[in-house]
C-alpha cells in the first residue's frame, strides 16, 4: 500500500505509523467527564468499508494525516494533513493544482 | 524404484550438461551427477529410492514430484552453522561438494526404528493428540500428567529436520523495484506475456522459481516455429534478456501478493554454490511494486489416492516425464502409468520416446480418445482402461501393483485383473491451478466442474491470470492467454497494446479434463497428505466426529499444514470430505492460502537488519570508553559502557568498585543516550503542563523539574527532567528507550489534540552530549574546571540550570541526581563530547574520579529507589510507584481523568518495594515473590524488576512490585526463580535506602 503524503509525495506505507480511528476526539482539557474520556481512549469503530483514520509520516515529514481508506479493498481515497499547518498546506496544494 | 541415467541424445536431458560431472554426498556416501541436475534427479539417477522418512509413521518416502510442491523428499543441506533442514531435494541445484542428509530417522533412512509407529495402526489417527493428552491438568501446570510423561519421547520422534543453533554466517540483502508489469512464472504463458508487454515498451520483471526459465517448454516434444520447444524458448529468453526494459529473475519465487500491487519475491542468489562468494548475499528478497501483474504460475499435478500410494517409487506422472526428458533420468526400470486424464498417456509416450520402458498404462476411464490411445500404443505398453491401481506391493520400495476393474460412473472397484511387477508408478489425477498468490489477496476460487479443479476467480485487484493457472491448459491456450493477460496489464499501466507474436505450434491437442475420480477405495493406508501422514480414513474420521468444515478438517487432521501447505493434497482432501458429506466439492469450500508460497528463510526477510549490518548508535565518547577498557553493551540500538573492568576484574567486581567510588568521592558517566527534545513557543509551558502529571507552568527560568508523563489511560508512560532555559524554551529529557515514543506522543498532542497551541518540537537527542558527575566531591570537581559560573550551593542550587564553560567549551550544567548523591549533569554540543569528558576526568584526577558504566548507574539508582524502564512497564501508575505526590490535583493533564478510576486505588495493587537477600544469596532477575518453600512455593504475589548487589546493604537486593507492598515492609518472603533453581529468603524493605531524606542531594 502506498500513501500520498501532501508534503512528501507518494510513499510506501512502511514509512507511516498507523494511529487508528481519526474520529476519536479528546475531550477538552477542562473536561473531567469520565464517560467522555473512556470513549476517547477505548471506543473505536471497526467499519467494514470506508474508514477515516489517522496516520503519522514517522519516517518522513512526521506530519499527521487523515487517510480515508477502504478496510476491505485497502483503496485509499484521501490523505489530508492535520495540525497547525494543515490550512496553509491545503492552500498551497490548491495553488499548485490551479497552475496545472 | 531403481532409476538410472538414460543415454543422452536429442531432446533427452535438455537441462543437463553431461560434459561436467558433479560430485556430492548423501548421508555421507559419495555420488556423481551432472551440471543441471537437481539433487532429486541425481539421486534417482544413482538408484537411491528412499530419501526420507514420513513425519508421523516414519514410513520410507522417495521423490514424489520434480518441483517446489514436493511433499516427501525433504533433506538437510550443509553442515555446521549453514545447516538448513527441510529443503526440497527437487529444488536443490546440484553443485560440486554438495552435502545432503536424510532426516527424521534413526539410526538410518533405510532402517528406521521409529517406523514401529505405524504398527499399532489406529494409534496416530486424526485427533490422536487431542484425545490422548487433553484432560484434567496436573496441579499447577497446563497439561495432563500423561503428557508430561510422554512429551520427551514424542518430541524426539515427531517432526522434521533439525536446524543449526549457531549464527548464520551468510548475509542477505533486500531490494526494492518498480515495474509496469510483473510476471510471475516463466512458462509458456509467462514468456508470451513478457514478449508482448516488452514489445509495448513496458518495464517488465519476469520471475521464475527455477534456474532455467521456460516451464513446460523445456521438456515438451512440441515444435514451435519449426524448432524444438526448449531451443525456441532459450532464444526468446536471450531476446528478453537483451532488452533494456526487461529484468529476468530466475531462481526467484514470487512468494506473496500484497495490496496495491506490492509483491515479495525471494531470489536464491547463491544457493547453487557451496557458499556465496565474498560480499555476495545468499538470498535476496525483492519488494516489487508493479502497476499490474500477470500471474502465470501454472498448475500442480495431483495424485490419485489408493492403498500404499506413498511407497517410494510412486510419483506424479508429469514429474516422471520431466525426469526423463529434462534430466535424462529414467525414474524406474519398469514404469506403470496410472491416470484419470489424457496427460498421463502423453507422459507415458514422452518417457518411452526418451528410452524409458513403460510396461502398462492404466486409466480409470473406459472411453479414451483415439489419438490419445494411439499415443499410448506408441509406447508398446499394455493398456488397461476402465481399470485402477488398487494397491501397491513392496517391503520398502515399490515392487508391483495390483490392478482391478473400476467403474468411473459408480466409483466402485471390481474384480482383480492382474498383479504387475514394476518399480515406478507414475500417477496423474488431474491438475490444480496454482492460484496461491491471488488467493492470498482474498480472490475467491471458483469450481470448474469440467476441469474438476478450482480456478482463481475474478480478479479484485490489478492482476491477470494466464495459462494453466487460469485454467487455460495446453500450449496454444497458454500463448493466447499470456498475450491477452499482457494486453490487460498494459492497459492498467496506461500503455499501448504491443505486438502479437504467437509461434506456430506443432504438437498434441489434448483434453485436460480428468474423470472425477480422486480415490480408489480399498484396505490399507491411503495417503492424502504425504508430508503430514494424513490418510483418507483420517479425513472420514474427522467427518464422523463432526469436523466437517474445511477449516476444522485442516486443524483436526493437520491436512495441508506441513511445509508444503498441501500443494498436492488440498483438492483431494476436499473431494473425500465432499463425498463423505454427500455434497458437491464447491459446497465444502477451500481454505485461503497464506503467504509465503513456499518455505522462506527468515534471513531473506530480515535482510541487512541483522548482524554486522544492523544499525548501531554510538555516543560521542564511545571511542574513549573502548580505549579505557569499558565492556560495551548493546542497550537497544545504543552501545553503552557496561563497566570499566580493571585487569582480572569481573563485571560484578567492577561495578561494585565503581558504585563505592561514587558514594565515597566522585564518578562520571556518559548519559548522552537520554532522549532530548527541544520545546519552544509561546505556549510551550502550557503544553508541558498538559502532558506532565505535575505542574510545569510556574517552573522558573534556570530551573529543572522531574516530570512524570502518563498515557491517557492513567498508566505511567515515561519520566525525565525538563529544564526551562528561557521564558519560551525548554529542554526535555526522556528515558533512553522512550525517546522515540515520547516524541510521537508529543507530536500527536500538538498536531491532533491541541493544534491551537503554539509549540515547536525538535528532537535534539543526537545534538547534545551529556555527562553526569556524581558523588560528594562532584562540586569540587566542577569548581576546579568551570568558568563563568559560581558552582556553590547558592550559585547552582538543587535543580538549578546554568550556562558556563569548561576549558572554553560551552556547557549547560544542571544539578540533578539519579544516584542520590550530590550530582550534576553537564551537557555540551555533541562534537565537544569527548573533550568535555576528558576535561572532567582531568579536573577530577586529584579527587580520585572514576568513570562508571551502566551497571553502576543502575545500582546507584536502585539503592536510591529511583524508577526506570523495568518499573515503568506500562502496567504501573504513579501511585503504585510511590509517586502519588507528583500527581497534580490543581490541573488536568493527559491521563488525569482515567487515573482517578477507583480500580487504581485498590490496596492490593502491585506496589514498589525493595527486597534484600537475608543470607547473602544472589537474587535472580525475573524472580517471583512467594511465601512458600521451594517445593511448594504457592502463588506469586509479585516480581522483581531491577536487581543488583548493593554495597550500601552489603548484600543482593532488588526493586520489586508486590501486592499491597507499601504496607508490607519488614515481611519475610522468598524470591523464587524455578527456571534457574533459585529460592532466596528475602526481607521486604523500603525502596529508599540511600539518603531517604535527600540530605546528600541537597547538600
Amino acid at each position: 500500500m502506498r500513501l500520498t503524503c501532501p508534503y512528501c509525495g507518494e510513499r510506501d506505507h512502511q514509512e507511516f505509523t498507523y494511529r487508528g480511528d481519526a474520529s476519536a476526539t479528546r475531550p477538552a482539557i477542562e473536561s473531567t467527564a469520565m464517560d467522555d474520556h473512556l470513549a476517547y481512549v477505548y471506543d473505536r469503530k471497526n467499519p467494514d468499508g470506508v474508514h477515516r483514520e489517522l496516520w503519522n509520516h514517522t519516517s518522513g515529514c512526521r506530519m499527521h494525516l487523515v487517510v480515508t481508506r477502504n478496510t476491505v479493498t485497502h483503496e485509499v481515497t484521501g490523505c489530508e494533513p492535520v495540525g497547525p499547518w494543515a490550512k496553509k498546506l491545503k492552500a498551497a496544494s490548491a495553488r499548485r493544482g490551479a497552475k496545472r | 524404484m531403481s532409476g538410472f541415467r538414460l543415454n543422452s541424445r536429442d531432446g533427452v536431458g535438455t537441462l543437463l550438461n553431461t560434459g561436467r560431472a558433479v560430485n556430492f554426498t548423501f548421508d555421507g556416501k559419495p555420488y556423481q551427477g551432472f551440471e543441471g541436475d537437481t539433487l532429486a534427479s541425481a539421486l534417482i539417477a544413482n538408484g537411491v529410492s528412499i530419501v526420507a522418512r514420513s513425519f508421523k509413521y516414519h514410513r520410507p518416502r522417495g521423490v514424489f514430484t520434480a518441483g517446489s510442491e514436493e511433499p516427501s523428499a525433504l533433506v538437510t543441506l550443509h553442515n555446521g552453522p549453514r545447516t538448513e533442514p527441510n529443503i526440497r531435494a527437487t529444488e536443490v541445484e546440484l553443485y560440486e561438494g554438495l552435502v545432503a542428509k536424510s532426516q527424521n530417522n534413526w539410526p538410518s533412512v533405510k532402517f528406521d526404528l521409529m517406523a514401529v509407529n505405524q504398527l499399532p495402526g489406529k494409534a496416530f489417527s486424526a485427533g490422536f493428540y487431542y484425545k490422548t493428552f487433553m484432560g484434567p491438568a496436573r496441579p499447577g501446570h497446563k497439561a495432563t500428567q500423561f503428557w508430561w510423561m510422554c512429551e520427551q519421547f514424542i518430541r524426539r520422534a515427531a517432526g522434521l529436520g533439525r536446524g543449526a543453533s549457531l549464527p548464520d554466517p551468510d548475509r542477505y540483502a533486500k531490494m526494492n523495484a518498480f515495474c509496469d508489469v510483473l510476471i510471475a512464472g516463466g512458462g509458456p504463458s509467462g514468456i508470451a506475456a513478457a514478449l508482448r508487454a516488452a514489445s509495448a515498451g513496458a518495464k517488465v520483471i519476469l520471475c521464475d522459481e527455477r534456474a532455467t526459465m521456460g516451464g513446460s517448454l523445456i521438456g515438451t516434444s512440441d515444435v514451435l516455429n519449426g524448432e524444438r520447444a526448449d531451443i525456441w524458448v532459450r532464444e526468446r529468453l536471450a531476446e528478453l534478456a537483451a532488452m533494456e526494459n526487461v529484468t529476468l529473475l530466475p531462481r526467484t519465487t514470487v512468494q506473496s501478493m500484497f495490496d496495491d500491487g506490492t509483491y515479495l519475491t525471494v531470489e536464491r542468489v547463491a544457493d547453487h554454490k557451496v557458499q556465496p562468494t565474498p560480499h555476495e548475499p545468499r538470498q535476496r528478497s525483492w519488494i516489487i511494486r508493479a502497476k499490474s501483474a500477470v500471474i502465470a504460475t501454472g498448475a500442480i499435478e495431483r495424485p490419485i489416492v489408493f492403498a500404499g500410494n506413498d511407497r517410494p517409487g510412486v510419483m506424479l506422472a508429469d514429474s516422471a516425464r520431466r525426469y526423463a526428458s529434462e534430466f535424462g533420468v529414467a525414474p524406474g526400470r519398469q514404469v506403470v502409468v496410472f491416470c484419470n486424464n489424457d496427460s498421463g498417456w502423453l507422459a507415458a509416450r514422452d518417457m518411452a520416446r526418451a528410452g524409458v520402458i513403460v510396461t502398462a498404462i492404466v486409466d480409470v476411464r473406459s472411453d479414451v480418445a483415439d489419438d490419445i490411445r494411439a499415443a499410448g500404443e506408441e509406447t508398446r505398453a499394455e493398456i488397461f482402461t476402465g481399470a485402477a491401481v488398487k494397491s501397491t506391493q513392496g517391503w520398502q520400495t515399490l515392487t508391483g501393483v495390483e490392478l482391478c476393474e473400476f467403474s468411473e460412473v459408480t466409483g466402485q472397484t471390481g474384480a482383480t485383473l492382474r498383479k504387475l511387477g514394476c518399480d515406478c508408478l507414475a500417477v496423474s489425477g488431474g491438475w490444480s491451478p496454482a492460484f496461491h498468490l491471488t488467493s492470498q489477496q482474498g480472490g475467491k476460487p471458483v469450481w470448474d466442474a469440467e476441469l474438476q479443479a478450482f480456478l482463481p476467480g475474478e480478479p479484485v485487484t490489478t492482476w491477470h491470470g494466464a495459462g494453466a493457472m487460469a485454467g487455460k491448459f495446453g500450449l496454444r491456450a497458454a500463448f493466447r492467454s499470456g498475450e491477452e493477460a499482457a494486453v490487460l496489464a498494459l492497459a492498467d499501466a496506461g500503455l499501448g497494446e504491443g505486438e502479437s507474436d504467437v509461434p506456430e505450434i506443432e504438437g498434441d491437442t489434448i483434453d485436460y479434463a480428468p474423470a472425477p475420480v480422486f480415490e480408489i477405495r480399498s484396505d490399507g493406508k491411503s495417503f492424502v497428505d504425504l508430508q503430514h501422514d494424513v490418510t483418507a480414513d483420517d479425513v472420514r474420521l474427522a467427518h464422523r466426529e463432526g469436523f466437517i468444515s474445511v477449516e476444522h478438517l485442516k486443524r483436526y487432521t493437520t491436512l495441508g499444514m506441513a511445509t508444503d501447505q498441501g500443494k498436492t493434497s488440498n483438492v483431494t482432501g476436499l473431494s473425500i470430505m465432499a463425498e463423505a458429506r454427500g455434497k458437491p466439492i464447491p459446497e465444502v469450500g477451500t481454505t485461503r492460502f497464506r503467504p509465503p508460497y513456499s518455505p522462506t528463510a527468515l534471513g531473506a526477510l530480515a535482510g541487512e537488519r541483522y548482524g554486522h549490518l544492523s544499525s548501531e548508535r554510538r555516543t560521542p565518547m564511545h571511542d574513549w570508553h573502548v580505549e579505557n577498557g569499558a565492556g560495551m553493551y548493546a542497550n537497544g540500538p545504543w552501545m553503552r559502557p557496561e563497566s570499566y573492568n580493571a585487569p582480572g576484574e569481573t563485571v560484578e567486581q567492577a561495578y561494585i568498585r565503581e558504585t563505592k567510588a561514587v558514594r565515597a568521592s566522585v564518578g562520571l558517566v556518559d548519559v548522552s543516550t537520554l532522549g532530548k527534545i527541544d520545546v519552544q513557543g509561546p505556549d510551550a509551558a502550557e503544553f508541558l503542563n498538559r502532558v506532565y502529571s505535575n505542574g510545569f507552568a510556574k517552573l522558573p527560568v534556570g530551573k529543572a523539574r522531574y516530570g512524570l508523563m502518563l498515557r491517557e489511560d492513567g498508566f505511567l508512560f515515561d519520566d525525565g527532567t525538563t529544564w526551562r532555559l528561557d521564558e519560551n524554551r525548554f529542554l526535555m529529557t526522556t528515558t533512553t528507550a522512550g525517546a522515540g515514543r515520547v516524541m510521537e506522543h508529543l507530536e500527536y498532542h500538538r498536531d491532533v489534540v491541541w493544534p491551537d497551541l503554539k509549540v515547536a518540537l525538535t528532537s535534539v537527542s543526537d545534538e547534545w552530549a551529556g555527562v553526569a558527575v556524581a558523588g560528594p566531591k562532584s562540586r569540587a570537581v566542577l569548581k576546579a574546571c568551570v568558568e563563568g559560573c559560581d558552582v556553590s550551593n547558592e550559585g547552582i542550587p538543587f535543580m538549578g540550570v546554568r550556562e558556563a564553560q569548561i576549558n572554553g567549551i560551552p556547557v549547560l550544567i544542571a544539578r540533578l541526581s539519579f544516584s542520590g548523591e550530590l550530582a550534576y549533569e553537564v551537557y555540551t554540543g555533541a562534537h565537544w563530547g569527548q573533550a568535555l569528558w576528558e576535561a572532567l576526568m582531568n579536573a577530577g584526577k586529584k579527587f580520585g574520579i572514576v568513570p562508571y558504566g551502566l551497571e553502576a548507574l543502575s545500582t546507584l539508582r536502585i539503592e536510591k529507589g529511583h524508577v526506570a524502564g523495568p518499573e515503568l512497564n506500562g502496567r504501573t501508575t504513579p501511585y503504585d510507584l510511590g509517586l502519588g505526590g507528583m500527581v497534580s490535583t490543581k490541573k488536568n493533564f493527559v491521563g488525569s481523568v482515567l487515573l482517578s478510576r477507583e480500580t487504581f486505588k485498590a490496596e492490593d495493587r502491585l506496589q514498589l518495594v525493595a527486597i534484600k537477600s537475608i543470607d547473602g544469596q544472589r537474587i535472580r532477575g525475573g524472580s517471583h515473590l512467594v511465601k512458600g518453600s521451594k517445593d511448594n512455593p504457592g502463588r506469586s504475589e509479585g516480581n522483581t524488576t531491577s536487581t543488583c548487589f548493593s554495597p550500601e546493604l552489603n548484600t543482593y537486593m532488588s526493586l520489586a512490585l508486590l501486592e499491597g507492598g507499601s504496607a508490607r515492609h519488614g515481611e519475610k518472603m522468598f524470591a523464587a526463580n524455578p527456571v534457574r533453581g533459585a529460592h532466596v529468603a528475602v526481607e521486604v524493605i523500603s525502596p529508599h535506602i540511600v539518603d531517604p531524606d535527600g540530605g546528600r542531594m541537597h547538600g
